[in-house]
Parts: C-alpha cells; sequence; structure tokens
C-alpha cells in the first residue's frame, strides 16, 4: 500500500494534537442548496430512504403511475423528518431509469425545500448513476461503485465521478463476488481504497465504505458473525484507512425476522448503537423502523445482542423463541387442530374453508341441510359467510392465493354434495328455479392464438370464491365465439387472458368488436404480457364501456365487483376512463423524449466484437437430434423462484420458505409441488421431449445470421432486430448478430436451434383434477409443467455446452449458478426481450422439423402448444449477453419486412409492442 | 514569475468592465458588422464579442487602458463567445474563431505592457460566461422538469470556448458572473477534460454571483454550499463578481474568505444601477468602499465588473499597494 504524501502512515495516524487538527480539516463536505459537513462532532448521519424503487413499494407506484407530485411529497417527508441526505433510487426493469432519474432531480431542484439536502445518487447502472451526476447543481454523493467488474472499470468511474464532483459510497464487492467475512472485507476496502487515493486521485474523505451489513439469525452457520464481522470491518476501517467514512443499510441486517416489527426495530437500534460505536459514520436508516436503545425490554436486548455479537451458541434460537412469544402466534398444538370440530356449525363450516379442510366438510354441508329450509340455503347462509371471511382475508393480505385455491375446492366439494338435493328441490318447485343469487356473471377466456392459462384459471377460482358465477370458454377462444357466449348467457363481465404478445392485439380486436356491435359488457383484461399502460393506451380508446386492467387474482375481486354492480358501474367506468386517459397521455408526451437512432445510424453503432483474437469452437455434433430425457434428469435445473410467483407468493427461492410473511403458504405449495413431481416421476407420468440443431453459421447484411447444414449448403437466415435507442457513449446498439462471427471475417462460426416441452400429458392430468373439483391440483399441475419445460431448456443447453457443442467441456457449476445462468453462451426465445419477434418461431419449426420430431405445434399467433415448451437459439460467444430490444423505428419495421418476405403491415403486427 | 508567486506576495488587480468601455464608443450596426459581416442576415449590434473581430483596435485599446491604469489580469472579450449565446445571433460556427481573436488581442496587449515593466508581468484571464441558458432550472413555470439546455451540451459549448482561448494563449482561465452551479460545474468538467486531452495543466479561477440580499445564487445555493459544489477541481481562486456593489458583497466575501482553501477574489459593479440602468459609484466612492476588504484582509485578488472603468481600477491600483493579502489556508 502506497500512501500519498499528505496522508500520514495508519500506525502514527492521529497521535498528536496538529495532525488532529489538520484531520478535522479532511472531512466529508457535501452540498445541495446549503453545505453539509460530517465532522468527527457529527453522531450519525442519516440517509433518507424512502425515495427508492426498489424499497419502497409506493415510491414505485407513484414514479410508475408518473405521480412525480406526489412522489415529491415522500422527498419533502423525508427532510422535514431529519433525513441529511436523500437517496434515491429508480432501478427497475420497467422504468427508463435514466429518463425518471433525471426528471425527478430535476422537479427536486425546483423545491427549495427538497432540494437543499445533498442527493444520494443509488443505482447499480452506470447510465443512471450518470444522468444522475449531469443534473445536481451541489456535490452529492453516487451508491454504489466497486470492484465487482475490476480495476479499470473502478479506476475509471471513479476518476469521472470526480470531473463531476460528487463523493462516493465503495461496496465491499470484488471480482470474486461480496465480501461476506472480515478479512474479505478488510481485503477489498484496503484495495479499493489504494486505488481511489493512488491511481484515481480520489480525496480520501469523499469516500464511504459500504461493508456489507448482511441478516443475522437466519438459521445459517456461515451467517452467525455476520454483524460482528461489519462491526469489527467498520472500526478496521476507521482505524486504517484515514478519513474514509463508513456507510450501510440497516433494514437488512434484521431481514429474517420480517413482518415481526417488535423484533426488528430493536435489531435496527442495537445494530446502530454498536456500528456506531465502531465508528459507522452514516447509514441509510428507516426512522419508522427503530426502537429506542434504552427502551428495549431488557431480554429483548440481550437476546439481539446475543445474536449482533454472535455470544451463544444458541443465540439464534432464543431470539426466535422471543420473537414467536411478541408475536403472539406461537405454533398451535395437535389438541387445537381436533379442538375445532367442537365448534358450532357455522363455525366450523367457515373454520374448513378458511383452512381449506375437506375431510369434514360433507358431514357438515349434510348437518347444514338437515337444518335448512331449501338445499340452497345452505349455500347462501352458512358456506357464503365463510367465503365471505376468506375473500375479507384475502382482500386484507392476511390470506395467500394457494390457501384461496384451497378453500374453493373445500367450496367446490361442498356445492358438489349438495347439488344432486338441489336438483330435487327444482324439480318439486320449479318456479323457484334458478333462483340461486351470485354476484355477477363473469366470462372468461384466454384469447384467439394463446394457450396460457393458469393466470386466468387462479382468476376464475378466486372470483368463483367470491361468489361470481365463471363461464370459462377455455384456451384460443375466437372472439366471435367470445361475443356470442357473452350476448346468449348475459354476461355481466369478460374477463380477457393472455400471456404471448400477439395476444395483446386480439384484446384490442375483442374490444373493438365489441363496440362496433353496441354492447356494454365491461372488459377485464390480465395475463403477463398486459400492463395498466397497455390497457389505458391501446384497449380503452377503444370501447366506450369499462376495459380494466387487473393486475393479479387479489385485484380481480374489487374489479369485477364494480363492473357489475349496476348503481356504481357507471362513476367507476368514468374514474377509470379519466385514469387511462391521463396515463396515456402521460405516456404520449414520456414517449417523445427518449431519442433514437434511425436503423443505419443504429447499425453504424452496432457491437464490434473483435473476431481476429477468437475463434468460434466447432461443434461436436453438426446436425438436428430429439431426445426424451427422464423426468428426474430436468430435476436439478428446476428453478423455483417462478412457481411461486405463479402462486403470487413473492421472494426468491429457497429463502422464501422462510419468509415471516408468507413462508409458511411458500412452504405448504412447495411440499405439495415436491409430492406432485415425485408421482410423476414414479409413474412416468410425463414424458419430455426435445429437439435441438447445430449449424454453420455467420452474420450476414449485418443484422442476419445464415444458417447452413454440415455440407455447407444454406439452409435458412434468422433475421435478427436491432436497438435503436440512443445509447450513451461508448454503449453499442446490438443485434443478436452481432454475437455471430460475420461472413468477411473469414472465421466459421455456428449457431443452435432448440425447442423443447415438458410433455404433452399436463392438460390431461389437469384436467382430471379440475373434473375433481380440485383447481389446486389442476393449476399445480400446469406450473409445475411449466417449470420442468424451463428446467429442460436449461438442461438441454447445459449438455450442448459440454457435450453436444463443447464449447465449455470444462464447465463446472453448482445448479444455483446454472440458474443463474453464469455460464457461457446464451439461448435467447423468440417473444422475449431480445428477439420480441415470434415469427423467428417459424424458421425454427422449419429448420428443426418440430413438429415432426416432437409433435409441438405453433397457433395461428405462434403460441408453442403444448402451453409448457421452450424454444429459442443458441449463440456460444462468451460476450452473448441478454439485452433488451426496446422500441424500434418504422425504418427498421420496414426493413425487416423486406427481410421476412412480409408486408409492412404484418410486419407491424408482429412487432407491434415495441412500436 | 506565475500567477502563484506573485498571489502569495502580493495583491493582484483585475480589469474593470469591458461592456461600459464599448458602450463609450457608441458603435452602429455597421461598425459591428464591419466589412465581412456585412451582409449578414441579422442584426449584430450588441454583440459586443464580435467586436474582436470587427473592431479589433477598440478592443485592443480598452485592454491597453486597464493596463495602463495598473491591472495585472486582463480578461478577454469572450463572455458570451460560447455556441449557446452565440445562437442568439445565429453566430454559433464563429464561437471557437472569436475564442481565438479575443484571447489574442489580449495577449498582444499584455505582451506590450509586460515588455514595458518586466517587473510588473501581466496576465491574460479567458472569460468564459454563465451562458443564457440554465440548466438547473426551467424557464416553462408549468413544466418544472423541463430544461433549456442540458449539462451535455453546455460541456460541449465549454469545449469549444475552452480550446479557443488555450490556443488564442490566455494564462489562465475564468469561470464567472456563475448564477446558476451545475452551468459552472459542466464549464468546470469541459476545461478537465480539454486540460487531459491536451495534457497541459492551466490554473482556473471561479467567480460566483450573489443575485441579492438573500446571499444565495440565482440557483439558490449559499455561499458555503456554492464553495463545495465547485472545490472539486485545483482551483486558483474563488470569489464573486456582478450584480451587487462592492458594500452590499462584502459580508459574502467575508463568509468564503473564511472557508476557502483557494485564494480569493472580488470585483463588484460600480454600485447598484440608478434608475436609469446606469451605474454611478465614483471611483474614490468605490475604492473607499473596498478599502475596508483590504483592511480584513479578506481578499488577493480585486477588480471591477459593470459600470467600473480604468479609473476605478487605477484608484484601486494604488489601494492595494499598500495592503498584505489574505494568506492561503492550506490543508497541511
Amino acid at each position: 500500500m502506497t500512501n500519498p504524501d499528505f496522508i500520514k502512515p495508519a500506525d502514527d495516524f492521529g497521535k498528536d494534537a496538529e495532525e488532529e487538527a489538520c484531520r478535522t480539516k479532511r472531512t466529508l463536505k457535501l452540498s445541495g442548496l446549503e453545505p453539509f459537513e460530517l465532522t468527527p462532532e457529527t453522531n450519525f448521519v442519516n440517509v433518507g430512504e424512502r425515495t427508492n424503487v426498489t424499497g419502497s413499494r409506493k415510491f414505485l407506484r407513484l414514479i410508475q403511475d408518473g405521480k412525480y407530485q406526489q412522489a415529491l411529497e415522500v422527498a419533502r417527508a423525508q427532510v422535514e423528518g431529519g433525513a441529511q441526505i436523500i437517496d434515491i433510487n429508480m432501478d427497475e426493469a420497467l422504468l427508463d431509469g435514466v429518463q425518471t432519474m433525471t426528471t425527478f432531480l430535476h422537479l427536486i431542484a425546483a423545491e427549495p425545500d427538497i432540494a437543499r439536502v445533498p442527493i444520494m445518487i443509488d443505482s447499480s447502472k452506470w447510465e443512471i448513476i450518470e444522468a444522475g451526476l449531469k443534473v445536481i447543481q451541489g456535490k452529492g454523493i453516487v451508491n454504489s461503485i466497486s470492484l465487482k467488474e475490476g480495476e479499470s472499470i473502478f479506476v475509471a468511474r471513479a476518476k469521472k465521478i470526480r470531473q463531476y464532483g460528487a463523493a462516493v459510497v465503495v461496496m465491499a464487492f470484488d471480482e470474486k463476488g461480496q465480501a461476506d467475512t472480515l478479512e474479505r472485507r478488510i481485503e477489498i476496502c484496503r484495495r479499493s481504497y489504494d486505488l481511489l487515493v493512488n491511481n484515481a486521485h480520489f480525496p480520501p474523505e469523499d469516500i464511504i465504505f459500504d461493508p456489507n451489513i448482511f441478516p443475522v439469525a437466519t438459521g445459517m452457520e456461515e451467517h452467525r458473525r455476520n454483524a460482528l464481522d461489519f462491526f469489527m470491518a467498520t472500526q478496521w476501517i476507521r482505524e486504517n484507512l484515514p478519513y474514509a467514512n463508513v456507510s450501510g443499510g440497516v433494514s437488512n441486517v434484521s431481514f429474517s425476522f420480517r413482518g415481526n416489527n417488535v423484533v426488528r426495530e430493536a435489531m435496527h437500534a442495537a445494530f446502530l448503537y454498536h456500528a456506531i460505536k465502531h465508528g459507522m459514520t452514516m447509514g441509510i436508516v428507516n426512522p419508522e423502523m427503530l426502537e429506542v436503545y434504552d427502551e428495549i425490554p431488557k431480554e429483548l436486548l440481550e437476546r439481539v445482542e446475543d445474536v449482533l455479537l454472535d455470544r451463544r451458541e444458541d443465540a439464534t434460537e432464543r431470539l426466535l423463541d422471543y420473537a414467536d412469544r411478541v408475536k403472539d402466534t406461537g405454533k398451535k398444538s395437535e389438541k387445537t387442530q381436533q379442538e375445532w370440530r367442537q365448534f358450532p356449525l357455522q363455525e366450523r363450516i367457515s373454520h374448513a374453508l378458511i383452512k381449506g379442510l375437506d375431510e369434514f366438510i360433507e358431514i357438515d354441508v349434510e348437518e347444514a341441510r338437515q337444518l335448512s329450509e331449501k338445499p340452497l340455503d345452505v349455500i347462501e347462509i352458512f358456506l357464503m359467510n365463510g367465503m365471505n371471511i376468506v375473500g375479507d382475508l384475502f382482500g386484507a393480505g392476511k390470506m395467500f392465493l394457494p390457501q384461496v385455491v384451497k378453500s374453493a375446492r373445500v367450496m367446490k366439494k361442498a356445492v358438489a354434495y349438495l347439488l344432486p338435493y338441489i336438483e330435487a328441490e327444482k324439480k318439486k318447485f320449479p318456479a323457484e328455479a334458478g333462483a340461486r343469487k351470485n354476484a355477477g356473471r363473469i366470462l372468461m377466456a384466454t384469447v384467439k392464438g394463446d394457450v396460457h392459462d393458469i393466470g386466468k384459471n387462479i382468476v376464475g377460482v378466486v372470483l368463483g370464491c367470491n361468489n361470481f358465477e365463471i363461464i370459462d370458454l377455455g384456451v384460443m377462444v375466437p372472439l366471435e365465439k367470445i361475443i356470442e357466449t357473452a350476448v346468449r348467457e348475459q354476461v355481466d363481465a369478460i374477463g380477457l387472458s393472455g400471456l404471448i404478445t400477439p395476444s395483446l392485439d386480439e384484446m384490442v380486436y375483442v374490444a373493438q368488436a365489441l363496440e362496433k356491435q353496441g354492447l356494454e359488457i365491461p372488459l377485464m383484461i390480465g395475463g403477463a404480457t398486459t400492463s395498466r399502460l397497455h390497457t389505458a393506451v391501446k384497449i380503452a380508446p377503444e370501447y366506450s364501456q369499462a376495459a380494466v386492467h387487473v393486475l393479479d387474482a387479489s385485484r380481480a375481486v374489487s374489479v369485477a365487483g364494480n363492473l357489475v354492480n349496476k348503481k356504481n358501474y357507471t362513476q367507476f367506468r368514468d374514474q377509470i376512463k379519466q385514469e387511462y386517459a391521463a396515463l396515456s397521455e402521460g405516456y404520449a408526451s414520456r414517449k417523445s423524449e427518449k431519442k433514437y437512432h434511425s436503423l443505419e445510424q443504429a447499425r453504424a453503432n452496432r457491437l464490434r466484437l473483435d473476431w481476429s483474437e477468437f475463434s468460434p469452437i466447432k461443434p461436436n455434433f453438426l446436425g438436428v437430434k430429439t431426445l426424451e430425457p427422464d423426468l428426474e434428469a430436468l430435476v436439478p435445473f428446476l428453478d423455483w423462484t417462478p412457481y411461486f410467483q405463479a402462486w403470487e407468493l413473492h421472494g426468491r427461492f429457497p429463502n422464501i420458505l422462510e419468509d415471516k410473511v408468507v413462508g409458511e403458504q411458500a412452504k405448504a405449495v412447495y411440499e405439495d409441488a415436491q409430492n406432485m413431481l415425485h408421482g410423476w416421476i414414479e409413474n412416468k407420468s410425463l414424458q419430455p421431449k426435445g429437439v435441438f440443431g447445430l449449424f454453420p453459421a455467420n452474420q450476414v447484411d449485418t443484422d442476419d445470421i445464415a444458417l447452413c447444414d454440415a455440407s455447407g449448403k444454406p439452409l435458412d437466415k434468422l433475421i435478427t432486430l436491432r436497438q435503436q435507442s440512443v445509447k450513451t457513449a461508448g454503449v453499442a446498439n446490438l443485434a443478436l448478430a452481432d454475437f455471430v462471427a460475420p461472413k468477411e471475417t473469414g472465421k466459421q462460426d455456428y449457431v443452435g436451434l432448440f425447442c423443447v416441452t415438458a410433455g404433452f400429458e399436463t392438460d390431461a392430468i389437469a384436467d382430471a383434477y379440475a373434473k375433481d373439483l380440485d383447481d389446486y391440483h389442476a393449476i399445480m399441475a400446469k406450473t409445475l409443467s411449466d417449470r420442468l419445460a424451463e428446467a429442460f431448456a436449461e438442461y438441454l443447453h447445459h449438455r450442448v455446452r459440454t457435450e453436444y457443442w463443447g464449447y465449455a467441456s470444462g464447465e463446472k457449476l453448482s445448479s444455483e449458478d446454472l440458474i443463474k445462468e453464469k455460464y457461457i453462451g446464451i439461448r435467447p426465445a423468440p417473444g422475449y426481450p431480445a428477439c420480441p419477434d415470434h415469427t423467428e418461431k417459424r424458421t425454427i419449426w422449419k429448420v428443426l422439423d418440430v413438429e415432426k420430431n416432437i409433435g409441438v405445434k405453433l397457433t395461428e399467433n405462434l403460441a408453442m402448444w403444448p402451453a409448457s415448451s421452450v424454444s429459442g437459439m443458441y449463440l456460444a460467444h462468451p460476450r452473448a449477453k441478454y439485452f433488451g430490444l426496446g422500441k424500434i423505428l418504422p425504418d427498421q419495421v420496414t426493413h425487416f419486412a423486406q427481410r421476412k418476405n412480409m408486408d409492412v403491415g404484418e410486419a407491424t403486427k408482429w412487432l407491434q409492442p415495441n412500436l | 514569475m506565475t500567477l502563484h508567486t506573485l498571489l502569495a506576495d502580493r495583491i493582484l488587480v483585475l480589469d474593470g468592465a469591458m461592456g461600459t468601455m464599448i458602450q463609450q464608443y457608441k458603435f452602429s450596426e455597421e461598425d459591428f458588422r464591419g466589412q465581412r459581416f456585412r451582409d449578414f442576415p441579422v442584426s449584430v449590434k450588441g454583440n459586443n464579442d464580435l467586436l474582436s473581430l470587427t473592431q479589433p483596435e477598440a478592443i485592443f485599446d480598452i485592454h491597453c487602458k486597464y493596463l495602463e491604469a495598473g491591472a495585472d489580469l486582463i480578461e478577454t472579450n469572450t463572455f458570451s463567445a460560447t455556441t449557446i449565446a452565440m445562437a442568439d445571433y445565429q453566430m454559433e460556427n464563429l464561437a471557437y474563431e472569436l475564442n481565438v481573436a479575443s484571447a489574442k488581442l489580449a495577449k498582444k496587449a499584455a505582451q506590450k505592457f509586460t515588455a514595458r515593466t518586466p517587473e510588473k508581468p501581466r496576465f491574460v484571464a479567458g472569460a468564459i460566461g454563465p451562458t443564457n441558458k440554465t440548466a438547473s432550472m426551467s424557464p416553462d413555470v408549468n413544466d418544472p422538469a423541463y430544461r433549456a439546455v442540458t449539462f451535455d451540451e453546455l460541456v460541449t459549448a465549454y469545449k469549444t470556448q475552452v480550446e479557443g482561448l488555450l490556443d488564442g494563449g490566455v494564462d489562465v482561465l475564468l469561470i464567472e458572473t456563475i448564477f446558476d452551479t451545475l452551468n459552472a460545474k459542466a464549464a468546470i468538467f469541459a476545461v478537465t477534460a480539454v486540460k487531459n486531452e491536451r495534457n497541459l495543466d492551466i490554473p482556473l479561477m471561479v467567480s460566483g454571483t450573489i443575485t441579492d440580499a438573500s446571499g444565495r445564487t440565482l440557483s439558490g445555493q449559499t455561499v458555503e454550499a456554492f464553495l463545495i459544489s465547485i472545490s472539486h477541481v485545483p482551483l486558483l481562486s474563488v470569489g464573486f463578481n456582478c450584480a451587487l456593489g462592492a458594500a452590499q458583497l462584502k459580508p459574502y466575501v467575508e463568509r468564503l474568505s473564511r472557508i476557502a482553501e483557494h485564494y480569493v477574489s472580488v470585483y463588484p459593479n460600480a454600485g447598484l444601477p440608478n434608475h436609469f440602468g446606469h451605474y454611478d459609484q465614483s471611483p474614490e466612492e468605490m475604492q473607499a468602499l473596498l478599502r475596508e476588504y483590504l483592511k480584513d484582509h479578506l481578499v488577493n485578488i480585486v477588480g471591477g465588473c459593470c459600470g467600473t472603468t480604468p479609473e476605478h481600477i487605477r484608484l484601486i491600483a494604488e489601494e492595494v499597494k499598500k495592503y498584505q493579502p489574505r494568506s492561503l489556508k492550506t490543508l497541511v
């Protein structure tokens, strides 16, 4: 370590008075409209954290909806509440980070009450950081940079930050990963400091280290010293890296106690107390989640500190015990589980519905039937009372989707038991036939050309639980059938669902047709690719009745309720219309702000890989091959996180199983899935099928990839699309073709294509469950099957890399790393961000003869059937990466249409989502 | 002798107003145009920076008058010579040329006087104005997120100006009349970029503008916040100019002088403008007001801004000789 001459060596640092005097001068100075100085007398600097889209859902929602005025109020409240610096983060995949950061900082500049404090520009994306630096007049802080991408980028960015005039937060992160031990923290901070001070000439007082606050009491042995190591690292930094400050995000430490604020607040207070004692000078803290250290109950404090300071073997267990007690949610004993059978009848029925217990439901319903005047009363009184509680709890976020689906199963069983009695009653008293009142009748359909129905089924079940009558037309429903059924059945609302992008257009056509025929049936729009914005911009304007986007099943009930309620409908419709008009207008004005290159300019700024330095590896196998692996082979490649998302349980696997809020439910759906999976493996219920091909290929005409067979005979061309939005200097406008050696390099490159399906049996399995009134397992079967298709894609990619192509034959990755895609090469799929053009599937189908080889079909809108299928291409260059195409201009559409031999109108239809 | 060594030794004198002196010539539209711009499509009267090309003798004479009066440092006639400010006259493409020509004129005058009195070397400061657009504020009250100019546009414009000034031979750069610190940061960014590209070192002076008794810049920063915001590059001096007279400016210079680790400059207007928009503070009155600065050892560089004349500078130059400069605080 070489010290610049103005810094004294660490060991005799701070010893005499004169030195002390000059040390105090080298303080972190920042500014907004007013100055801010962190002196040795400053106790602790509180960085406001509410203006962070990754940490605050409320703030994210405001920004997403373009409600900047309210977002500013969040910032103002923080400053008024005592934040000395405000952290601003716009890192959300759906946001244009650069634009949003710029706009929000522009607006802050116009608010002297907010702009008086310094800004912390928080992003993991350099372009967003730089955009922020370009709009703050004061001296702010960049949060953060690190050695993650190596020394040269680290130093270059530090120099740039200095040129803009900001201080910097440095994460304890390097090429090997995040520092998780004391030694690693010291090693990385020391190295970062030396590079900053000596190579980047960064003033040491402008350096703030974030030595990583990690959760404690997670039950993992290696997490035991997380807090202690942070304290020790902080102390080491303060003693050995002169003038540098230490910061961190405090709420991380209590991550494993989410949902238990008593314990979390105590942990934050105790953590801060010790961290400050060890020299932490600033931090990101939510003041509302902070207990006063002295007011922490003695027993709790002792147990928290045992954990933080790793003082006892059983520290975690003891804190967990305490946590259970303060939460008052001790596990119910066997005895209480039996006790509910002693409850009065209505309570038993409600309990069975809420807990999803079907064991006794027929006995209880029979008892209720004998007490009731008519069998229908059992449904309308006993069962609906119970389901109303379920609906309320779900609405309040106290029950989760898998539980509700189980409740529905119990409900269906109960109704099925009663049906013969109701039919008999109808024969006796025909006048009262059809007298069953319900909340409303709703038609549900997955639109033409699309086969995805998990989300639609879930919404159907949830609405059914809330006493709506559901007419489910299934998948690939043409609009004529939707309208005809809606009219015939006099439905109160229509729910449209879809997953692939062309379905967005189908929904527009449905809206247009409804309008044309003068119908007044409100529309609900849902599915993974749909959004509130799309609904507002594309669907709502086509229809004079309400067309409402439904984000997830939990929102479906209130939306449907508003749509079918004749009294409130008009008001609700007008309100939605107004909201969407504003959204649409905001979109139009925002859209114009982004700048785009012509295709020619974008091509000029393409990624130019150095092919002189890189020789593509010839695959061990060339040609087309099919394979049918056992289900079991796919299991190690399963990525479970999306499985939980399908159940609207949010969190990453495996941590989600321990989550304080949804953990219990997550465990339940996980165990059930494991059981189903093992049953499938044992009985060979599903036969996965896959086909792939590896071909000599070269990039031609800048954006296309020409494929040949092994003998060199041309096969077909892959047409790739190029990004057109204007990038920051040095960032290329990408197309997938950039990753393949151009013909003119004279180097022979290779490309792969593939299609896999989890099996053709899924629908039959799911239907059998549905027939047995078990939506829970029906939905699970489809969701699990989707996961298996993805796992198959991962499995096959692995074998291609290590075996058939063999360019990464030495690859050794854990399944976790496989899921995180830490391998070389990519497998982009048509319909996804790098290749939104679904029509490439036609080329894949042709070249691999997919339908003949494994039977997977394409629908007219190019959805794959069976739904649990994946197709795509393999690119092997080490620098190949996933990217989002983003918006493109009409010039590329015209060009694309020529290359595809399509007319421009058709090309426009396929590329609509990117226009 | 470098500016640094001179500043350690004595208080240096900066020149006075260029615009005030140009007004005395009462140039007509034709005079502004000269031969070269006889057929230029828009009116160019009032484009003072253009006179370096069309009336170079007048500009040279004004420089000489200030040098004669005792100025150690004279500013180039380039306050508005950026592509952004020149757009008002459709003369964006002249920006580089104007800077080179103005720098050369000032340099010629300075060299003439240095040759005459080698013991009192004269220096040229390349004047970098704020442009007529602001990066921190929206000109549209209904759209606070709008900006008429971006950081990148400012950097591009300033780079052209800096390159012209350096090619014309200035000794120091002076970013002045800063009413929006973000504009100044863009200018600083451009200076750093050009220095890095050319691998050269040239001293940089920075002078902000406190617009009124609020004690803040137009963009809202306090004296201290302003200083912190521009301290990320090595500066020869930091100070204030324009908007206020010496009397009104003093409390802010006092605050700056207490905390700045650089040399401190001040060049106030000749008082506040009267009802007709003219500055009528006499050289003697201004001299007396600035004497208070000198007694308190607040400054290292003194000059004049709007309304000041060679006579003002002559009296200031006489006065500074009697006082010790402010001593520079150092970090160690």
